[in-house]
């Protein structure tokens, strides 16, 4: 069976039309597998019967010459972040570890109605915030990619580390993550696979427990370029529930990888290249830009002078959209409580107790900084940073098609590593991913190669607002010169 | 600025959240070392440069104010840590 978990997307679609394969064989394979694989603790909650029957649907779809979704029969994981109606949606906190939605979010009904079938739902770092799972209630995930020695000691990254370690160790096809400040490229880059953080307003947030309003964004995460085209066209599009949805057509994306990038301009920001850039990661950046230009893109020196101000522009806003959009957690209407003599009480004790500490760290921040006397000062100002980042990417759109830059400053870290890191030290992992987040442009992460002790490293691909045809065309091409088709060792066998 | 102990309870209070003293002290140590950091903001120059609020490419969307679902009160009710015939209960706040 282990050959129907390595399959791309658009290669089971295609053995699922030509009836050589059915879903309910390629969904029991991945049932399997995860079963194989608890140890890596990559879903919070799996739906294997609601799997099945979503297989065996679809099979009958097909078999009857009924009409058929673009992903009918295609096994996907949720990230725990989105309302599954009547399937328990965690966020990875204890906060909601008993909350079953009434409702559907709008991506994960638009990828129902493509046809896929659900495997489950995926772990993240609470409420989005992490970028190793660590802060998850329901423990952390393992990267799927061992160290040298062998062991599963490595972080996926985060928050969507659940989703990335899914897809790279074969216990779904595709998965929904979402980004906020990197957490879908950067754990895409820490297992080894692709994920696309789309322009903000492509997709709706409707269903997503929120964390950054203005910042986050639905996006797929599977193992090549066009998988996640395929995926994204099925989860864009207006819905009347999410305001800052724009209404645009939604384009075929897999119709721009034509393979053919000639004369593409692609642009190198200096500021990604600090003193001390991780050598490794500054190799597999070169030889990206070396594939590109072979290629026949026209490669281009830029400057994005605020990119140094974007990490702490990142940790003001999104912290306090945060602590605006957790208050909601208040004891009285998402199924947790600690009870206390007066109301108030009532409130201190559940929230104290329903939230992680890096939960509550961002919430003091944010309130802090959106507090009388400071608001001007912290709030108001990072604000007015943001329309710089802003600004320096709309100006280098001017000259150039798309901007290629590392997805992370390192390989996977170990857990080890990250126990002990500052907070501070941590937020430095989105050092490359915040600034295009706080512009709101799409973003590719896709693997370009691999460190000396065998771990993979992803590059970026940034693109113009909505031109995310560009990103998949640059990506495709440069996905097919990499070459990268390696897996874990779990998967090899 | 240093994020000392009387703004930790103000703050925490603001945010309805209540720490043992040793996790104040360590919250307080952590959000002072993030607000050094973001000091660095400081040295950008802003004059004229209006915030940036949101990058949706919409301005504000209108529709009309009609019920699209209903009837499902006790779907709502049903994630409510405690309730009584359809109201949220919460503890007495009037003697």
């Amino acid at each position: 069976m282990t050959e129907l978990v390595n399959l791309h997307i658009s290669e089971a679609l295609d053995l699922l039309n030509k009836k050589e394969i059915s879903s309910v064989e390629l969904t029991k394979a991945h049932l399997s597998e995860m079963e194989k694989a608890r140890f890596l603790n990559a879903y919070i909650t799996e739906t294997p019967e609601r799997a099945l029957a979503d297989a065996e649907a679809s099979d009958k779809r097909r078999a009857n010459g009924d009409s058929l979704g673009a992903l009918d029969g295609i096994p996907i994981a949720n990230k725990d972040l989105y309302c599954t109606a009547g399937i328990r949606t965690t966020a990875a906190s204890k906060m909601l570890s008993h909350f079953v939605p009434p409702y559907e979010s709008t991506v994960t009904q638009k990828l129902k109605d493509a046809g896929t079938v659900m495997l489950g739902k995926v772990n993240t770092d609470q409420f989005a915030m992490g970028g190793s799972t660590m802060t998850s209630y329901f423990g952390v995930t393992k990267n799927p990619w061992t160290d040298e020695k062998g062991e599963y000691s490595l972080v996926p990254g985060g928050s969507s580390g659940g989703s990335a370690a899914a897809v790279s160790a074969g216990l779904c096809m595709g998965a929904t993550g979402s980004d906020t400040g990197g957490s879908i490229r950067q754990p895409a880059s820490f297992c080894g696979i692709t994920g696309i953080k789309p322009t903000y307003g492509r997709c709706s947030r409707y269903g997503i427990v929120a964390f950054a309003s203005s910042l986050d964004q639905a996006g797929p995460m599977a193992r090549s370029v066009k998988d996640c085209a395929l995926m994204l066209r099925e989860m864009a599009g207006a819905d009347g529930h999410d305001s800052t949805v724009a209404e645009l057509p939604v384009p075929d994306f897999t119709a721009a990888l034509t393979g053919d990038i000639r004369g593409k301009k692609i642009g190198i920001p200096k500021e990604y290249r600090p003193d001390g850039l991780n050598a490794e990661v500054a190799r597999v950046w070169d030889k990206g830009i070396q594939l590109l230009q072979d290629a026949g893109a026209e490669i281009v020196d830029i400057s994005l002078p605020h990119t140094k101000y974007a990490l702490p522009v990142y940790y003001i806003v999104a912290c306090a959209e945060a602590s605006s959009n957790l208050s909601r957690y208040d004891g009285v209407r998402y199924t947790e409580r600690v009870s206390g003599h007066t109301l108030d009480e009532m409130y201190e004790n559940t929230r104290t107790d329903g939230f992680g500490p890096e939960v509550i760290r961002r919430i003091l921040l944010g309130t802090f900084v959106l507090s009388a006397g400071f608001y001007d000062a912290y709030y108001t100002r990072a604000q007015r940073v943001r329309r710089l980042i802003y600004e320096d990417f709309k100006k280098a759109f001017e000259t150039v098609d798309a901007i290629v830059v590392p997805a992370a400053p390192t390989p996977a870290l170990s857990y080890e590593a990250m126990k002990n890191m500052s907070p501070v030290d941590t937020y430095l992992g989105d050092v490359f991913t915040t600034p295009s987040s706080l512009a709101g442009v799409p973003s590719l992460s896709l693997p370009v190669g691999l460190s000396n002790t065998g771990l993979p490293i992803g590059l970026q691909i940034i693109g113009k607002h909505f031109d995310e045809n560009t990103v998949f065309q640059v990506g495709d091409v440069l996905e097919k010169a990499a070459g990268f088709n390696l897996m874990p060792h779990r998967v090899k066998g | 600025m240093s994020f000392n102990e009387q703004t930790i309870k103000t703050i925490a209070n603001l945010a309805r959240l209540k720490f043992p003293k040793e996790d104040e002290a360590k919250f307080m140590a952590d959000i002072d070392s993030i607000l050094n950091w973001v000091e660095q903001l400081k040295g950008v120059d802003v004059t004229g440069i209006e915030p940036l609020v949101s990058v949706s490419p919409r301005e504000n969307a209108i529709r009309s104010d009609v019920v699209t679902e209903g009837n499902i009160q006790s779907e709502l009710m049903a994630n409510a840590p405690e309730s009584v015939q359809g109201f949220y209960e919460v503890p007495r706040m009037v003697e």
